[in-house]
């Protein structure tokens, strides 16, 4: 007997909708849809003399729930260009992965170096086509042969080219230190620091942003990802004692 | 009524030292009726890869045989079986394919990669990875679970110390939970 779908025939790519019957039935029968992992997060960018420093927190949210106490939300997208990702984690992350090998392609084809906008109109094509439906909230940033870019891409496909972002739940918080002590022309340090206190402060004062800040600066012709570039929650109410159970102790 | 509540399911993996354990309730509900106390819901892909699929059983069931098909052209084609690593990204990808009309699944996969060292990941219900050093959870008795092996959780385990700890944070978590329970299925690898 054969099975009528996709099993078969090998995919196309992209989305498929077969489920969305059966799902749409059980909705109407009352079962209520289940939430999806979150990345309710503080990521922000910064323009400075020599490039763009991003940042982004650690925590991944299912819920109230945190799901992952130190995720990467800092994504390569090309060597020159990294993306940090907020909104549904399945869907940055899908994205990302997806317009960073139409770069790589692309990359082979013209034998240049990939540039933020390429990457930019990717992306905001890619969410528009799907209308918001698409959860994705990105910073991109890099350095190419014309400048340092920094933007940022809405889920429902606007952009924006700024030159300090702030995104996600937390962005308010990380606004409020930009807006304070952002000037242009920043050193290295300072930016790593000024981007380091905007993400501490989005941790510290956001509930859906925590654990960890990572940091990635981009200059011309060099990228460096601090992955865990500052600990400020670290676990201090380990018990020494531990729990040990003897061999045994579970019976059959 | 939650999807996720329907069937009720308690899975989670830890990981020890150069070896893993998996493990699940047994239960399986019709909302608060049990029907059956020996549903099997972590299923081998191969000898050292093991995938726990909590949530609806029928999707867990669907998604368990399409992954095993996937899995077994697979061997057929590379002639070795696949890493566990590869095997998430397969699984994530099987998993966001269906972004808008997703499985109702949250899959758990432990596995043994490149000289034996252990590998866990979780993902929500539209591939969301999320890889751990320490241990994973899923399952209506999630939020319990998080909390016992946040606490019993050691690095370096042995086989029969890990066995201990990853048994007493199951069945402690489902006794705090309604829909998961009656005993547990624990495997080590």
């Amino acid at each position: 007997r054969r099975m009528a779908g996709s099993m078969e025939l090998p995919t196309k790519g992209g989305f498929s909708f077969d489920l969305c019957r059966r799902n749409a039935m059980l909705e109407k029968n009352g079962l209520k849809m289940p939430g999806f992992r979150k990345t309710g997060t503080t990521i922000v960018g910064l323009v400075f003399a020599d490039g763009v420093v991003l940042g982004a927190d650690t925590r991944a949210t299912e819920g109230p729930i945190v799901a992952d106490k130190n995720c990467e939300k800092i994504h390569f997208m090309a060597p020159n260009i990294y993306c940090c990702g907020a909104g549904t984690a399945a869907d940055t992350e899908a994205v990302t992965d997806m317009v960073s090998s139409q770069l790589q392609l692309h990359r082979y084809a013209t034998s240049r170096e990939s540039r933020v906008v390429t990457a930019l109109t990717l992306l905001k094509t890619h969410l528009f086509n799907y209308q918001g439906h698409v959860s994705a909230a990105l910073v991109l940033g890099g350095v190419d042969v014309t400048g340092p870019h920094l933007h940022t891409v809405y889920p429902h496909g606007s952009t924006d080219t700024l030159p300090f972002a702030t995104m996600g739940s937390g962005s308010l918080a990380a606004m409020s230190v930009f807006e304070s002590k952002y000037r242009e022309g920043l050193t290295r340090e300072e930016g790593i620091a000024l981007v380091a206190e905007a993400i501490r402060a989005g941790i510290f004062n956001d509930l859906g942003s925590g654990s960890n800040v990572d940091v990635c600066v981009i200059t011309k012709g060099n990228t460096e990802y601090l992955r865990n570039h500052e600990l400020p929650n670290p676990r201090t109410f380990v018990s020494s004692k531990g729990y040990s159970f003897n061999k045994g102790h579970t019976g059959k | 009524p939650q999807i996720f509540e329907y069937n009720g399911s308690a899975v989670v993996a830890m990981v020890g030292k150069n070896c893993f354990a998996i493990a699940s309730d047994r239960r399986l509900g019709v909302q608060l009726q049990t029907v059956a106390t020996d549903f099997q819901r972590v299923f081998k892909i191969h000898g050292k890869l093991y995938i726990g699929l909590s949530g609806l059983a029928t999707d867990a069931q669907t998604l368990y045989q399409r992954l095993a098909f996937k899995h077994k052209l697979y061997q057929l084609r590379e002639e070795r079986d696949m890493k566990p690593e590869t095997f998430a990204s397969l699984v994530s990808a099987l998993l966001y394919e269906k972004r808008f009309g997703p499985y109702f699944c949250q899959p758990i996969i432990a596995g043994l990669g490149e000289k034996d060292q252990p590998f866990i990941c979780t993902m929500d219900c539209i591939g969301a990875k999320e890889l751990a050093k320490d241990f994973v959870v899923s399952g209506t008795a999630s939020e319990s679970l998080y909390g016992a092996c946040e606490s019993m959780y050691k690095p370096d385990m042995e086989p029969e110390e890990l066995f201990e700890t990853i048994s007493q944070a199951l069945l402690s978590s489902v006794d705090r939970d309604c829909l998961s329970g009656w005993g547990g299925y624990v495997l080590i690898v």
